[in-house]
């Protein structure tokens, strides 16, 4: 049964993260020297085939129906068993967005099949996909490989580089699928303001934590990170719970690996350590002698942030001539 | 009245687990508890039921031992636990925990609403949700940080990377919830004294109607490699120095690593 199976497709619903999800696609089919393919759905859906093809795709799926409105999960999963069962593709790459997160085990439900959310590490061994992904709270990494087909792979955006290749063509198909309306009703959303730069590209973090008392302490923090030419973050309960920033760092958020990373008033539970760990230096700020993120530092200051911060902040002006 | 099953993971307590010098990680002896963010779910739960009347189950598909966790969750409010006992030690994939989650929930009865954790503390697939709600049929609705009824249907407001959206769906349905939508309750005395009294149901597979061979068969992912992450970190904390000293030594400190003005 598997051998029927050939080539590599991706889904996203976000534009840049597919063109990511396709070159990525490109690297692994041609090892498997096998075709790739993207998918769009929608209520209605504009494909610019030049644009894919130069990013890897050879064949472009298109599904469009008015049950794909909104791209409720139930409905994109319909969609995509219709693409799969006409393609037959050996792999599938989606985003680990959280639309993707929720969309990819229907999915792999409805087709009977395995998946693995979040990879980090896509490689080809033997002819066979191995995906590694973080486990145990950050502390582990696994790697899988899937027996059933296709093999389902969510990857979280910016994690692979786009990788444009021109005089590519592609062809498009249209696939007609039955989609049942939602039962989801959209009542209302809210759109975030979205951060302007993206922390994943920073080459300095000054990330703060619950040992900020006031959403306006986050200046200290914010004059630190310029003088060094970085960014500013937060861990999960300063985002998710106080809704001070939109997104945060860790394992459930964003992964950052600048050349430095800082730690302002966070304790260092090993779900945001999960997602520092790519940072060539890390350094963290803490009142707490005891506090675990000097485990995970590279050097550290037992102090008051408050005192801390804003002498190091004038220390690095100097030292940096600014 | 509503009828909810709650779904929770007795997991591996992540913060005890050491990684060994080959870089293993060393599982044995670790603690269990019920999944950090199943516990959010347990209560919201509670809160729906405290407003709407109904019932509450606690669902684990796990080792014998879970029935240890289930007991808080009872603390906490839920009426009945019931436990499906794993016998592969836990190392069967999510499609095979949804065959059994899936099968004990159909001999369990009608619903009206099952909760789930956004994602486990160990595992941290979030697939068992998504995966559940498609095996049985039902809508779901992924990551809500509100959750309220309104004329018998489910409202919630989804947190997503971009924005919160607030949906609406008629029951039967799937939920899972967030960490931020609710602070769970630490049952008192009198609440933990009365749950010895709850029922709690175990059930083998083949009470379900299935076999460690069916779920083998279902489970098509596997482990190749475990990897702890190796502690490089120097380490280097200065302590009780006065600040304008302790600054000036990291200053130096991060010329030497050369990653200022990068
Ligand atoms: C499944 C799951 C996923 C999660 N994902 C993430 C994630 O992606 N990212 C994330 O960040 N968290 C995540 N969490 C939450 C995580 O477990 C912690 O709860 C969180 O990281 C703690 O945030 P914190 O360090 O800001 O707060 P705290 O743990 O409260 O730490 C505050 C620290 O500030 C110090 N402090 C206080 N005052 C001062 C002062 N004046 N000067 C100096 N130091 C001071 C204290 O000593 C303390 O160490 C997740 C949890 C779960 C269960
Ligand atoms: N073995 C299990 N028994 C009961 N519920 C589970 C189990 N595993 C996962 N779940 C539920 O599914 C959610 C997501 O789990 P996971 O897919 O493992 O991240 C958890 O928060 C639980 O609500």
């Amino acid at each position: 049964m598997a051998e029927a199976y050939k080539g590599v497709m991706a889904y996203s619903e976000d534009k840049e993260n597919l063109l990511e999800l396709l070159s990525k696609g490109r690297e692994i089919a041609d090892q498997l020297q096998a075709e790739v393919s993207a998918v769009l759905l929608g209520e209605k859906v504009e494909a610019n085939v030049e644009e894919l093809a130069a990013y890897g795709a050879d064949k472009v799926y298109l599904v469009e129906n008015p049950n794909l409105k909104g791209l409720l999960a139930e409905a994109c999963a319909e969609a995509l068993h219709a693409v799969v069962s006409q393609a037959k593709p050996e792999i599938l790459l989606m985003s680990a967005s959280k639309r993707g997160k929720e969309l990819a085990p229907r999915l792999a439900e409805r087709l009977g099949t395995g998946c693995v959310t979040e990879c980090v590490a896509l490689n080809v061994e033997e002819g066979q996909l191995r995906m590694k992904r973080i486990v145990l709270g950050g502390k582990v990494t696994s790697t899988h490989t899937i027996g059933g087909r296709p093999i389902i792979a969510t990857i979280p955006p910016r994690m692979f580089e786009k990788k444009r290749v021109e005089g590519r063509k592609a062809e498009a198909v249209k696939v007609e699928a039955e989609i049942s309306p939602s039962k989801v009703e959209i009542v209302e959303a809210k759109p975030k303001a979205v951060a302007g730069v993206r922390i994943e590209e920073a080459p300095v973090v000054v990330c703060g934590g619950r040992g900020l008392k006031q959403k306006e302490d986050f200046k200290l923090l914010e004059e630190l990170a310029e003088v060094l030419g970085g960014q500013v973050g937060c861990t999960r309960p300063i985002a998710a719970d106080r809704g001070w920033f939109t997104e945060w760092v860790g394992l459930s958020g964003k992964k950052v690996q600048p050349a430095l990373y800082i730690a302002v008033g966070i304790s260092g539970a090993i779900q945001h350590v999960a997602g520092i760990r790519g940072s060539k230096i890390v350094v963290s700020i803490n009142k707490d002698p005891e506090a675990p993120i000097f485990a995970d530092s590279d050097y550290g200051i037992v102090g008051d942030l408050y005192k801390v911060v804003p002498a190091l902040t004038e220390a690095l002006r100097k030292a940096l001539k600014k | 009245m509503v009828d909810i099953i709650v779904c929770a993971k007795y997991a591996w307590d992540v913060a005890e687990i050491k990684i060994d010098p080959s870089g293993k990680p060393v599982l044995e002896g670790v603690p269990r508890r019920i999944s950090d963010i199943d516990k959010n779910a347990m209560e919201a739960a509670v809160n729906l039921k405290e407003k709407h009347g109904g019932t509450i189950k606690a669902l684990c598909f796990g080792p014998a031992s879970a029935k240890d966790g289930l007991k808080e969750l009872l603390a906490m409010g839920a009426d009945e636990a019931y436990v499906v006992e794993d016998p592969s030690g836990g190392m069967l994939d999510t499609a095979a925990t949804v065959e059994a989650l899936a099968a004990a929930i159909q001999k369990m009865g009608s619903f009206d609403l099952i909760l789930c954790g956004e994602a486990t503390t160990d595992g941290y697939t979030g697939q068992v949700g998504p995966r559940l709600a498609g095996k049985l049929g039902i809508p779901q609705v992924t990551y809500a940080r509100s959750l309220s009824l309104e004329d018998g249907s489910v409202v919630a407001e989804r947190d997503l990377e971009d924005a919160y959206i607030t949906v609406k769906v008629s029951m039967p349905a799937l939920v899972s919830v967030t960490r931020e939508i609710n602070v769970p309750r630490i049952p008192s005395l009198m609440a933990i004294l009365k749950a010895s009294k709850k029922p709690m149901t175990t059930w083998k597979l083949e009470d379900l109607g299935l076999s460690k061979e069916k779920l083998e068969e279902v489970s098509t992912l596997k482990t190749v490699k475990l990897e702890g992450f190796a502690v490089e970190r120097k380490r280097l904390i200065i302590k009780e120095k006065p600040v304008e000293e302790a600054v000036q030594e990291l200053v130096s400190n991060l010329l030497k690593e050369k990653v200022l003005g990068v």
